[in-house]
Protein backbone atom coordinates (compact mmCIF):
# COMPACT_ATOMS: atom_id res chain seq x y z
CA UNK A 1 0.00 0.00 0.00
CA UNK A 2 2.88 2.38 -0.98
CA UNK A 3 -0.18 4.52 -2.25
CA UNK A 4 -0.68 5.97 1.27
CA UNK A 5 2.55 7.25 1.42
CA UNK A 6 1.94 8.71 -1.81
CA UNK A 7 -0.87 10.67 -0.71
CA UNK A 8 0.50 11.82 2.77
CA UNK A 9 3.11 13.30 0.31
CA UNK A 10 0.13 14.83 -1.49
CA UNK A 11 -1.06 16.41 1.73
CA UNK A 12 2.64 17.61 2.42
CA UNK A 13 2.45 19.31 -0.85
CA UNK A 14 -1.13 20.78 -0.31
CA UNK A 15 -0.02 22.37 3.12
CA UNK A 16 3.44 23.63 1.53
CA UNK A 17 0.89 25.25 -1.19
CA UNK A 18 -1.37 26.41 1.36
CA UNK A 19 1.29 28.35 3.01
CA UNK A 20 2.19 30.17 0.01
CA UNK A 21 -0.96 30.81 -1.71
CA UNK A 22 -2.70 31.50 1.58
CA UNK A 23 -5.92 28.94 1.02
CA UNK A 24 -7.88 28.23 3.60
CA UNK A 25 -9.75 25.26 1.42
CA UNK A 26 -8.89 22.45 -1.18
CA UNK A 27 -11.90 21.80 -3.38
CA UNK A 28 -10.32 19.77 -6.03
CA UNK A 29 -7.11 18.14 -6.39
CA UNK A 30 -5.83 16.83 -9.94
CA UNK A 31 -3.13 14.40 -10.02
CA UNK A 32 -1.83 13.27 -13.13
CA UNK A 33 -0.67 9.34 -12.87
CA UNK A 34 1.16 7.89 -15.73
CA UNK A 35 -0.68 4.15 -16.96
CA UNK A 36 2.89 2.82 -16.09
CA UNK A 37 3.19 4.41 -13.02
CA UNK A 38 3.21 1.96 -10.40
CA UNK A 39 -0.08 3.11 -8.57
CA UNK A 40 -3.63 1.68 -8.51
CA UNK A 41 -6.18 4.45 -9.30
CA UNK A 42 -8.71 2.94 -7.15
CA UNK A 43 -6.22 2.92 -4.10
CA UNK A 44 -5.07 6.50 -4.73
CA UNK A 45 -8.88 7.21 -4.36
CA UNK A 46 -9.51 5.60 -1.55
CA UNK A 47 -6.15 6.41 0.45
CA UNK A 48 -6.57 10.22 -0.35
CA UNK A 49 -10.03 10.27 1.12
CA UNK A 50 -8.47 8.60 4.38
CA UNK A 51 -5.47 10.93 4.84
CA UNK A 52 -7.52 13.85 3.65
CA UNK A 53 -10.18 13.17 6.63
CA UNK A 54 -9.95 16.60 8.94
CA UNK A 55 -7.56 18.11 6.88
CA UNK A 56 -8.26 21.56 4.62
CA UNK A 57 -8.95 19.12 2.06
CA UNK A 58 -11.63 16.78 3.43
CA UNK A 59 -13.93 16.21 1.44
CA UNK A 60 -11.82 17.82 -1.86
CA UNK A 61 -12.60 16.10 -5.17
CA UNK A 62 -9.83 13.76 -6.86
CA UNK A 63 -9.96 13.82 -10.10
CA UNK A 64 -6.88 11.74 -11.51
CA UNK A 65 -5.97 12.11 -15.20
CA UNK A 66 -4.20 9.29 -16.78
CA UNK A 67 -1.43 9.98 -18.98
CA UNK A 68 -0.97 7.00 -21.73
CA UNK A 69 2.52 5.25 -21.65
CA UNK A 70 4.87 5.81 -24.61
CA UNK A 71 8.32 3.96 -25.51
CA UNK A 72 10.77 4.34 -28.00
CA UNK A 73 11.76 1.01 -29.24
CA UNK A 74 15.54 0.53 -30.00
CA UNK A 75 14.08 -2.29 -33.06
CA UNK A 76 12.34 -0.42 -35.33
CA UNK A 77 13.37 3.32 -33.96
CA UNK A 78 10.02 4.59 -33.22
CA UNK A 79 8.42 5.90 -30.16
CA UNK A 80 5.11 3.60 -29.95
CA UNK A 81 2.21 3.53 -27.39
CA UNK A 82 2.22 0.75 -25.45
CA UNK A 83 -0.22 -0.08 -21.88
CA UNK A 84 1.88 -2.30 -19.97
CA UNK A 85 5.27 -2.77 -19.61
CA UNK A 86 5.53 -5.92 -20.74
CA UNK A 87 3.45 -4.90 -24.30
CA UNK A 88 6.13 -5.67 -27.20
CA UNK A 89 6.41 -2.97 -30.18
CA UNK A 90 3.11 -2.74 -31.73
CA UNK A 91 5.06 -2.17 -34.97
CA UNK A 92 7.71 -4.81 -34.88
CA UNK A 93 6.97 -7.19 -31.86
CA UNK A 94 10.49 -6.40 -29.89
CA UNK A 95 10.97 -6.17 -26.33
CA UNK A 96 13.85 -3.74 -26.61
CA UNK A 97 11.40 -0.69 -25.56
CA UNK A 98 12.62 2.27 -23.76
CA UNK A 99 9.58 3.69 -21.24
CA UNK A 100 9.36 7.86 -22.00
CA UNK A 101 5.97 8.09 -21.25
CA UNK A 102 4.09 7.01 -18.57
CA UNK A 103 6.22 7.00 -15.27
CA UNK A 104 4.24 10.42 -14.13
CA UNK A 105 3.37 10.89 -10.45
CA UNK A 106 2.65 14.30 -9.88
CA UNK A 107 0.17 17.24 -8.48
CA UNK A 108 -0.73 19.33 -11.50
CA UNK A 109 -3.15 21.90 -10.04
CA UNK A 110 -5.52 22.78 -7.29
CA UNK A 111 -8.66 24.37 -7.08
CA UNK A 112 -8.77 26.56 -3.84
CA UNK A 113 -10.53 28.61 -1.64
CA UNK B 1 6.53 13.03 8.93
CA UNK B 2 9.87 11.33 9.38
CA UNK B 3 9.50 7.35 9.28
CA UNK B 4 12.16 7.42 11.78
CA UNK B 5 11.96 9.77 14.32
CA UNK B 6 8.69 11.19 13.84
CA UNK B 7 10.44 14.78 12.81
CA UNK B 8 8.62 17.24 10.11
CA UNK B 9 10.91 16.78 7.04
CA UNK B 10 10.81 13.74 5.25
CA UNK B 11 10.36 11.92 2.32
CA UNK B 12 7.11 9.91 3.05
CA UNK B 13 5.30 9.65 5.73
CA UNK B 14 5.27 6.87 8.08
CA UNK B 15 5.32 7.67 11.59
CA UNK B 16 5.97 4.52 12.91
CA UNK B 17 9.15 3.27 11.35
CA UNK B 18 12.50 3.24 13.09
CA UNK B 19 15.69 2.59 13.47
CA UNK B 20 17.12 -0.09 15.73
CA UNK B 21 20.65 0.65 17.33
CA UNK B 22 23.00 -1.43 16.79
CA UNK B 23 22.15 -4.26 20.21
CA UNK B 24 19.03 -1.71 21.03
CA UNK B 25 15.77 -2.60 20.19
CA UNK B 26 14.62 0.36 19.40
CA UNK B 27 15.76 3.87 18.14
CA UNK B 28 13.48 6.14 20.64
CA UNK B 29 10.26 5.80 22.49
CA UNK B 30 7.91 5.69 19.42
CA UNK B 31 7.44 2.05 19.40
CA UNK B 32 6.54 -0.36 19.49
CA UNK B 33 2.88 1.00 21.03
CA UNK B 34 2.15 2.25 17.33
CA UNK B 35 -1.05 3.80 18.58
CA UNK B 36 0.02 5.63 21.39
CA UNK B 37 -0.36 9.18 21.40
CA UNK B 38 1.78 12.03 23.18
CA UNK B 39 1.81 15.93 23.76
CA UNK B 40 3.07 17.85 21.19
CA UNK B 41 5.71 20.70 20.90
CA UNK B 42 8.28 18.07 22.39
CA UNK B 43 11.32 17.80 20.60
CA UNK B 44 13.36 14.82 18.71
CA UNK B 45 17.03 13.97 19.15
CA UNK B 46 18.98 12.43 17.07
CA UNK B 47 22.81 12.73 15.25
CA UNK B 48 22.84 14.62 12.21
CA UNK B 49 26.28 13.46 10.80
CA UNK B 50 27.04 14.86 7.96
CA UNK B 51 23.08 15.38 7.21
CA UNK B 52 22.40 16.85 4.31
CA UNK B 53 18.79 18.68 5.09
CA UNK B 54 17.32 20.73 7.36
CA UNK B 55 14.41 19.69 10.03
CA UNK B 56 11.44 21.64 11.65
CA UNK B 57 11.97 19.72 15.02
CA UNK B 58 9.56 21.05 17.16
CA UNK B 59 6.61 20.68 14.00
CA UNK B 60 3.25 19.23 15.34
CA UNK B 61 2.28 15.61 14.35
CA UNK B 62 -0.38 13.04 15.13
CA UNK B 63 0.71 9.51 15.06
CA UNK B 64 -2.66 8.39 15.38
CA UNK B 65 -4.03 9.24 11.93
CA UNK B 66 -1.68 8.96 9.64
CA UNK B 67 1.07 11.23 10.76
CA UNK B 68 0.15 13.72 8.53
CA UNK B 69 0.20 17.39 10.03
CA UNK B 70 -3.51 18.70 10.82
CA UNK B 71 -3.18 22.96 10.41
CA UNK B 72 -6.48 24.05 11.71
CA UNK B 73 -9.56 23.66 9.14
CA UNK B 74 -11.05 27.39 8.85
CA UNK B 75 -14.17 27.00 7.85
CA UNK B 76 -15.16 30.92 8.08
CA UNK B 77 -15.87 32.59 4.76
CA UNK B 78 -14.54 35.91 5.73
CA UNK B 79 -16.07 38.57 2.92
CA UNK B 80 -13.46 37.90 -0.20
CA UNK B 81 -11.86 35.48 0.98
CA UNK B 82 -14.37 32.71 -0.65
CA UNK B 83 -13.38 33.19 -4.11
CA UNK B 84 -12.52 29.73 -5.58
CA UNK B 85 -9.16 29.82 -7.62
CA UNK B 86 -6.97 27.27 -9.82
CA UNK B 87 -2.97 27.02 -7.91
CA UNK B 88 -1.03 25.11 -10.69
CA UNK B 89 1.58 23.04 -8.78
CA UNK B 90 3.29 20.74 -11.06
CA UNK B 91 5.05 19.14 -8.09
CA UNK B 92 6.41 15.18 -8.52
CA UNK B 93 4.86 13.43 -5.78
CA UNK B 94 7.99 11.38 -5.06
CA UNK B 95 10.24 14.56 -5.36
CA UNK B 96 10.98 14.82 -1.53
CA UNK B 97 11.94 11.12 -1.90
CA UNK B 98 14.05 12.17 -4.86
CA UNK B 99 15.58 15.11 -3.06
CA UNK B 100 16.94 12.51 -0.18
CA UNK B 101 17.81 9.89 -2.50
CA UNK B 102 20.49 12.15 -4.12
CA UNK B 103 21.94 13.20 -1.08
CA UNK B 104 22.55 9.86 -0.30
CA UNK B 105 23.62 9.00 -3.89
CA UNK B 106 26.27 12.09 -3.29
CA UNK B 107 26.92 11.44 0.22
CA UNK B 108 27.97 7.43 -0.50
CA UNK B 109 29.91 8.34 -3.86
CA UNK B 110 31.81 10.30 -2.22
CA UNK B 111 32.89 8.24 0.35
CA UNK B 112 33.80 5.23 -2.26
CA UNK B 113 30.98 3.62 -0.53
CA UNK B 114 28.83 1.48 -3.46
CA UNK B 115 25.32 0.46 -1.92
CA UNK B 116 23.07 -2.04 -3.37
CA UNK B 117 19.12 -2.11 -2.87
CA UNK B 118 18.28 -5.79 -2.61
CA UNK B 119 14.30 -6.34 -3.47
CA UNK B 120 12.88 -9.59 -3.27
CA UNK B 121 8.70 -10.93 -2.24
CA UNK B 122 9.12 -11.91 1.68
CA UNK B 123 11.18 -15.34 1.68
CA UNK B 124 13.08 -15.00 -1.29
CA UNK B 125 15.91 -15.78 0.52
CA UNK B 126 17.99 -12.13 0.65
CA UNK B 127 18.97 -12.55 4.36
CA UNK B 128 20.14 -16.15 3.91
CA UNK B 129 22.43 -15.17 0.49
CA UNK B 130 23.70 -11.97 2.27
CA UNK B 131 24.98 -14.36 5.82
CA UNK B 132 26.31 -16.61 3.50
CA UNK B 133 27.93 -13.31 1.14
CA UNK B 134 29.61 -11.77 3.90
CA UNK B 135 31.20 -15.08 5.50
CA UNK B 136 32.93 -15.87 2.13
CA UNK B 137 33.53 -12.30 0.77
CA UNK B 138 33.85 -10.33 4.12
CA UNK B 139 37.29 -11.30 4.87
CA UNK B 140 38.04 -9.46 1.52
CA UNK B 141 35.37 -6.95 0.83
CA UNK B 142 33.93 -4.95 3.72
CA UNK B 143 30.00 -5.53 3.54
CA UNK B 144 27.86 -3.27 5.94
CA UNK B 145 24.06 -4.19 5.72
CA UNK B 146 20.66 -2.18 6.19
CA UNK B 147 18.13 -4.16 7.16
CA UNK B 148 14.34 -3.32 6.40
CA UNK B 149 11.65 -5.24 7.86
CA UNK B 150 8.20 -4.23 8.97
CA UNK B 151 8.85 -5.83 12.37
CA UNK B 152 11.27 -7.55 14.47
CA UNK B 153 15.41 -7.12 14.86
CA UNK B 154 15.57 -11.22 13.40
CA UNK B 155 17.25 -10.68 10.25
CA UNK B 156 20.12 -7.91 11.47
CA UNK B 157 20.64 -10.18 14.27
CA UNK B 158 21.48 -13.23 11.54
CA UNK B 159 23.47 -10.44 9.59
CA UNK B 160 25.16 -9.14 13.30
CA UNK B 161 26.08 -12.88 13.94
CA UNK B 162 28.53 -12.89 11.10
CA UNK B 163 30.32 -9.61 12.24
CA UNK B 164 29.13 -7.37 10.07
CA UNK B 165 27.72 -3.73 10.88
CA UNK B 166 24.29 -3.87 10.25
CA UNK B 167 21.36 -1.72 11.55
CA UNK B 168 17.74 -2.43 11.34
CA UNK B 169 14.94 -0.02 10.10
CA UNK B 170 11.19 -1.45 11.11
CA UNK B 171 9.08 0.60 8.95
CA UNK B 172 5.89 -0.30 11.40
CA UNK B 173 2.95 -0.20 9.36
CA UNK B 174 5.26 0.63 5.79
CA UNK B 175 5.28 -1.16 3.21
CA UNK B 176 9.13 -0.11 1.53
CA UNK B 177 11.76 1.76 2.39
CA UNK B 178 12.40 5.16 1.21
CA UNK B 179 15.08 7.73 0.98
CA UNK B 180 15.18 9.88 4.13
CA UNK B 181 14.92 6.36 6.71
CA UNK B 182 17.77 5.02 4.63
CA UNK B 183 19.56 8.59 5.30
CA UNK B 184 19.00 7.86 8.99
CA UNK B 185 20.09 4.67 9.17
CA UNK B 186 23.53 5.78 7.35
CA UNK B 187 24.00 8.41 9.85
CA UNK B 188 24.06 5.52 12.43
CA UNK B 189 25.93 2.76 10.67
CA UNK B 190 28.79 4.79 9.55
CA UNK B 191 29.78 2.45 6.76
CA UNK B 192 33.77 2.56 6.06
CA UNK B 193 34.87 4.23 2.92
CA UNK B 194 35.04 1.71 0.31
CA UNK B 195 32.75 -0.60 1.72
CA UNK B 196 29.82 -2.34 0.04
CA UNK B 197 26.70 -1.32 1.72
CA UNK B 198 23.79 -3.60 1.15
CA UNK B 199 20.17 -2.44 1.85
CA UNK B 200 17.33 -5.14 2.41
CA UNK B 201 14.53 -3.65 1.69
CA UNK B 202 11.07 -4.65 3.08
CA UNK B 203 10.14 -8.03 1.52
CA UNK B 204 7.52 -7.07 -1.12
CA UNK B 205 7.64 -7.49 -5.20
CA UNK B 206 5.51 -4.29 -5.12
CA UNK B 207 6.02 -0.89 -3.11
CA UNK B 208 10.06 -0.72 -2.92
CA UNK B 209 9.90 -0.65 -7.04
CA UNK B 210 9.00 3.13 -6.66
CA UNK B 211 11.38 4.64 -4.56
CA UNK B 212 14.49 5.17 -5.33
CA UNK B 213 17.37 5.23 -1.99
CA UNK B 214 20.22 6.41 -3.56
CA UNK B 215 21.53 2.82 -4.49
CA UNK B 216 24.03 2.67 -7.14
CA UNK B 217 22.22 -0.31 -7.94
CA UNK B 218 19.17 -2.29 -7.74
CA UNK B 219 19.11 -5.92 -7.25
CA UNK B 220 15.73 -8.27 -7.34
CA UNK B 221 15.33 -11.79 -5.97
CA UNK B 222 13.37 -14.52 -7.08
CA UNK B 223 13.39 -18.28 -5.96
CA UNK B 224 12.63 -21.28 -7.84
CA UNK B 225 9.87 -21.52 -5.39
CA UNK B 226 7.72 -18.63 -6.32
CA UNK B 227 7.27 -19.54 -9.85
CA UNK B 228 8.69 -18.38 -13.40
CA UNK B 229 6.16 -15.88 -14.42
CA UNK B 230 6.82 -13.41 -11.07
CA UNK B 231 8.72 -10.79 -13.59
CA UNK B 232 5.20 -10.50 -15.84
CA UNK B 233 2.81 -10.33 -12.65
CA UNK B 234 5.46 -7.75 -11.02
CA UNK B 235 6.49 -5.95 -13.96
CA UNK B 236 7.33 -2.53 -11.81
CA UNK B 237 9.50 -4.07 -9.76
CA UNK B 238 11.53 -6.60 -12.44
CA UNK B 239 11.45 -3.25 -14.68
CA UNK B 240 13.38 -1.18 -11.97
CA UNK B 241 16.28 -3.56 -11.20
CA UNK B 242 19.32 -3.63 -12.76
CA UNK B 243 20.08 -7.43 -12.11
CA UNK B 244 17.49 -10.40 -11.25
CA UNK B 245 19.47 -13.13 -8.71
CA UNK B 246 17.42 -16.30 -9.47
CA UNK B 247 17.60 -17.94 -5.70
CA UNK B 248 17.28 -21.43 -4.31
CA UNK B 249 18.42 -23.39 -8.02
CA UNK B 250 18.78 -26.20 -5.42
CA UNK B 251 15.50 -26.62 -5.28
CA UNK B 252 14.80 -26.58 -9.20
CA UNK B 253 14.47 -30.45 -9.47
CA UNK B 254 11.28 -30.23 -7.04
CA UNK B 255 9.56 -27.46 -8.25
CA UNK B 256 8.46 -26.55 -11.79
CA UNK B 257 10.41 -23.48 -12.76
CA UNK B 258 11.33 -22.63 -16.12
CA UNK B 259 14.89 -20.79 -15.93
CA UNK B 260 14.49 -19.48 -19.59
CA UNK B 261 10.80 -18.77 -19.54
CA UNK B 262 11.68 -16.42 -16.43
CA UNK B 263 14.49 -14.90 -17.87
CA UNK B 264 12.30 -13.95 -21.04
CA UNK B 265 9.83 -12.40 -19.09
CA UNK B 266 12.17 -10.36 -16.87
CA UNK B 267 13.71 -9.05 -20.35
CA UNK B 268 10.13 -8.31 -21.88
CA UNK B 269 9.57 -5.49 -18.83
CA UNK B 270 13.59 -4.89 -18.98
CA UNK B 271 15.79 -5.66 -21.95
CA UNK B 272 18.80 -4.87 -20.77
CA UNK B 273 18.75 -6.42 -16.70
CA UNK B 274 21.05 -8.81 -16.22
CA UNK B 275 20.12 -12.50 -14.56
CA UNK B 276 22.38 -14.81 -12.27
CA UNK B 277 21.51 -18.12 -10.91
CA UNK B 278 22.57 -19.07 -7.12
CA UNK B 279 21.63 -21.65 -4.38
CA UNK B 280 23.10 -19.94 -0.61
CA UNK B 281 22.47 -23.80 0.28
CA UNK B 282 24.93 -25.82 -1.99
CA UNK B 283 26.79 -22.59 -3.47
CA UNK B 284 26.14 -23.23 -7.16
CA UNK B 285 26.60 -19.60 -9.13
CA UNK B 286 27.86 -18.16 -5.74
CA UNK B 287 31.07 -17.48 -7.76
CA UNK B 288 29.79 -15.00 -10.21
CA UNK B 289 27.65 -13.23 -7.74
CA UNK B 290 30.39 -12.61 -5.77
CA UNK B 291 32.17 -10.94 -9.13
CA UNK B 292 28.99 -8.96 -9.64
CA UNK B 293 29.48 -7.56 -5.78
CA UNK B 294 33.17 -7.03 -6.48
CA UNK B 295 32.66 -5.42 -9.72
CA UNK B 296 29.93 -3.06 -7.93
CA UNK B 297 31.97 -2.46 -5.17
CA UNK B 298 35.21 -1.27 -7.07
CA UNK B 299 32.91 1.14 -8.99
CA UNK B 300 32.37 2.63 -5.36
CA UNK B 301 29.84 5.10 -5.98
CA UNK B 302 30.23 5.80 -9.23
CA UNK B 303 28.13 3.17 -9.97
CA UNK B 304 25.45 4.54 -12.30
CA UNK B 305 22.38 5.26 -10.94
CA UNK B 306 19.62 2.68 -12.09
CA UNK B 307 17.00 4.54 -14.23
CA UNK B 308 13.76 4.65 -12.44
CA UNK B 309 12.34 6.73 -15.57
CA UNK B 310 14.03 6.35 -18.41
CA UNK B 311 14.36 8.67 -21.71
CA UNK B 312 14.59 8.46 -24.62
CA UNK B 313 17.86 9.06 -26.60
CA UNK B 314 18.29 12.49 -28.04
CA UNK B 315 17.08 13.08 -31.19
CA UNK B 316 15.49 9.93 -31.75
Amino acid sequence: MHELSLCESVMRILYQEAEKHRFHRVKTVRLQLGALSCVAPEAIDFCFKAVSKGTLADGARLELLREPGAAWCASCGETVSIKERYDPCPTCGSYELHVSRGDELRVKDLEVE
Amino acid sequence: MCRVCGCSATAGDNADARVAEPGAPQHHAHAPDRDHHHDHGHRHHHQHTAHGHDHGHDYRHDHRRGGVVRAPLNAVHAPGIGQARIIQVEQDILAENDRYAAANRARLKAAGIAALNLMSGPGAGKTTLLVRTIADLGPILPIAVIEGDQETSFDAERIRATGAATIQINTGRGCHLDAHMVGHAIDRLEPAPGSLLIIENVGNLVCPAGFDLGEGARVVLLSVTEGDDKPLKYPDMFHAADLLVVTKTDLMPYVAFDLERCIGFARRVNPGIDVLTVSATDGAGLDAWYDWLKRAAAAGGTTAPSPLRETVPAGR
